[in-house]
């Protein structure tokens, strides 16, 4: 390949792929069979994180972003001015075993833009997938994306070669895509979720009654929602949300605040900057319901629709239900306890162990990392007097935010990721 | 009053725990022979390290502890931290008196203190599976020079050997001198004596890198380029997730090389 001309579609395609915000290689644990190269690891490996603070775990890389279709909030829009290039398969395989072979990722992201017809594009980006299993014996992570449109045959084989794969669903409600993704249609992005949903399933039972059955997407499917691009509120987006995590089963909702890319494009809101606190407070519900046993319910009432932008979820949910609370650490349930703010899950957990061997107190909360500035209005133990002495929510709130010293609050982290089930094998003693 | 000193590793300490036991002696310390000499006016007793009785105290952990928690005091160990030795010297005390689940009385300072440094020591371990960076030299070797806080590389080899399977690699912990290289079938331990690589960047000396090197450091500095998107820019975050300690080895904060 020549070289120049390998480092020009690079610059141009990973420029076209980054508003993707999914990177995740997570959910694989793929072995190296027959002595090839790499490996899943299920939680997932961040090998580096770009300046806006995201985390890089795939090669993410568009295969081209000639794109015949024209969505509004896209830059790879038919009607965009942009500079374009295509990869062949080749191309993409050597870059990704280059990079695999030197540590720098944890596998391949493969979108694209449609050139011809969904299926003319499904089937060349299928091709990528099957020549790094079967020419380089390659295990190490893939998700492809899944085009609108390509046929259930291409979508099949997708699943065998992949670990992942995702059809992006960008705008949350069928009226504001029809309006802002005229060539796009709802049942097309539908349907392949429900067909990868029940291939998945399948295989999995499969899997139990001869090991030896096919893997189908063995890592699940993911989707993407633009928060801003169109007028849908959070109580939406979290049920919509919510509603795919159960119905079609998905591993992960990402959320992507919407970058004015078009702002010609009168159909898009006026903005100048992405709405990142927004994204940011949609991602912790997101967090809270997967791992906090929260209810979409619980977290926007009816009469709730947006998310407070001042709080995160949880120490909202505490303020609009200070009934619950004090929570009394020594013998309150790990539901209640994890919904303590400044708690998070491992604390929880090893609230609920500890407890077990003594009476805890509030220096071994603090011990055990609780954020005990925020904690103490919520909780009473041995010897801690209930600080709540009827707090009244606006001005317990207010009181909160503004102890929150701009120096610790952490900077805006839509990544929350946790490694908490890094696991390595029993390192040898001798 | 007495001390016990040990050959600074693991099992080393192990055998001491076996001769407290077997001699009834409570000594006051346990320290490494390497490290410097903390005790003037003490009784010191050098044990020799010993495999058989370190496996029998290893077993008795073993059975023990809960699944998760078998290597605990392991990882703890490997953080090399002050003063580790008596913490889980008095936790194996507690342990083997018949304290049930021990491990989980985090109320405990001893107990929280080894959780969170093995927490810690595994937190490093997986950032070396994250920021290991292979440069591929003439001779079709991967290298890595890294230097990990804690002694974690015992711990990442499994990862490595079972991920590249097929190529041969050695990544050499440079701060405490020693390596490990695979050769496609076993895993060594090696210490290099004549350095073709910087000590501090772990940069291998440029005429014993393959041609294709340059090439792909140059593709994935533009890579991380252009995947940023501006309009986002988090420098602090970016710092949070990967710490400035590391970026001396990864080719994509480097500046553009001629
Ligand atoms: S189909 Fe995809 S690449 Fe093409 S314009 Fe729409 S969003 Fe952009």
């Amino acid at each position: 390949m020549s070289k120049d001309k390998v480092h020009e579609k690079l610059k141009i395609l990973s420029d076209a792929a980054k508003y993707d915000v999914s990177c995740a290689s997570s959910g694989s644990n793929r072995a190296n069979t027959g002595k090839g190269i790499g490996t899943g690891v299920a939680c997932g490996i961040c090998h580096s994180f770009t300046e806006d603070g995201r985390c890089v775990s795939l090669f993410k890389i568009l295969m081209t972003n000639n794109c015949i279709y024209d969505c509004a909030y896209c830059v790879n829009r038919r009607t965009n001015d942009r500079p374009r290039a295509t990869f062949t398969a080749q191309e993409i395989v050597d870059l990704t075993i280059g990079f695999y072979r030197r540590n720098y990722i944890e596998g391949l992201f493969l979108s694209s833009g449609v050139i011809k017809s969904p299926d003319y594009t499904m089937e060349r980006m299928v091709q990528v997938a099957k020549k790094l299993r079967n020419e380089e014996n390659y295990n190490g992570y893939i998700h492809l994306k899944a085009i609108p449109g390509a046929s259930r045959e291409l979508i099949n084989e997708a699943g065998i070669w992949a670990d992942r794969l995702s059809v992006n669903m960008e705008i949350p409600t069928e009226l504001h895509l029809k309006k802002l993704a005229p060539e796009k249609n709802y049942p097309d992005i539908i349907s392949p979720m429900g067909q990868i949903r029940d291939s998945i399933l399948m295989a999995k039972e499969e899997r139990q009654k001869y090991r030896k059955a096919p893997r189908f997407a063995p890592a699940g499917q993911s989707t993407q929602l633009i928060v801003g691009a169109s007028p849908e509120t959070d109580r939406q987006i979290i049920l919509l949300s919510s509603g795919l995590y159960k119905k079609q089963n998905l591993k992960r909702v990402y959320f992507s605040g919407y970058l004015p890319v078009n702002s010609y494009d009168q159909r898009l809101p006026a903005i100048n900057r992405p709405p990142l606190v927004r994204e940011n407070r949609l991602y912790q519900s997101d967090w809270l319901m997967r791992f906090y046993h929260f209810k979409a319910e619980e977290i926007l009432s009816e009469d709730q629709p947006f998310l407070d932008l001042d709080v995160d979820p949880k120490l909202g949910f505490a303020l609009r239900n200070m009934h619950l609370f004090p929570v009394d650490i020594n013998r309150a349930d790990y539901e209640m306890i994890l919904r303590i703010p400044g708690v998070g899950v491992q604390s929880a957990q090893k609230i609920i162990l500890a407890r077990k061997h003594r009476r805890l107190n509030s220096l071994h909360l603090k011990n055990i990392g609780i954020v005990m500035k925020r904690a103490k209005y919520f909780i009473t133990c041995n010897e801690l007097p209930a600080h709540r002495i009827d707090w009244e929510p606006q001005r317990l709130k207010h009181k909160l935010l503004c102890e929150m010293d701009s120096k610790y609050k952490k900077s805006l982290d839509t990544q929350l990721k946790l490694f908490t089930d890094f696991r390595q094998a029993l390192p040898p003693l001798h | 009053m007495k001390i016990y000193t040990y050959d600074n590793t693991f099992e080393g300490l192990l055998t001491c725990v076996f001769e407290c036991y077997n001699r009834k002696d409570f000594p006051v310390d346990i320290c490494s022979r390497t490290g410097e000499q903390r005790y003037l006016f003490v009784e010191k007793i050098d044990i020799e390290t010993n495999p058989q009785k370190a496996e029998r105290v290893w077993k008795g952990i073993q059975k023990q502890l809960s699944g998760k928690n078998k290597q605990l005091l392991f990882y703890a160990f490997l953080s090399e931290e002050m003063g580790i030795e008596m913490k889980i010297y008095r936790f194996l005390r507690r342990l083997f008196s018949g304290h049930l689940n021990l491990e989980t009385d985090y109320g405990d300072s001893d107990v929280l203190y080894l959780t969170q440094t093995s927490q810690k020591v595994k937190k490093e371990a997986m950032r070396m599976l994250q920021f290991v960076r292979f440069q591929r030299t003439k001779d079709r070797m991967f290298f890595c020079g890294i230097e990990p806080k804690y002694d974690v590389v015992p711990l990442i080899l499994d990862h490595y050997k079972k991920r590249f399977a097929d190529q041969k690699w050695l990544i050499y912990d440079l701060k405490r001198n020693y390596g490990v290289f695979y050769d496609k079938d076993k895993v060594e331990e090696v210490e290099i004596s004549k350095k073709q690589f910087n000590t501090l960047t772990g940069q291998v000396n440029k005429q014993l890198l393959d041609d294709s090197e340059d090439f792909y450091q140059k593709l994935w500095r533009s890579y991380f380029k252009h995947i940023t998107i501006e309009e986002r820019k988090n420098l602090r975050l970016q710092r949070q997730h990967m710490p400035r300690r590391f970026w001396r080895y990864l080719p994509e904060k480097q500046g553009e090389k001629k």
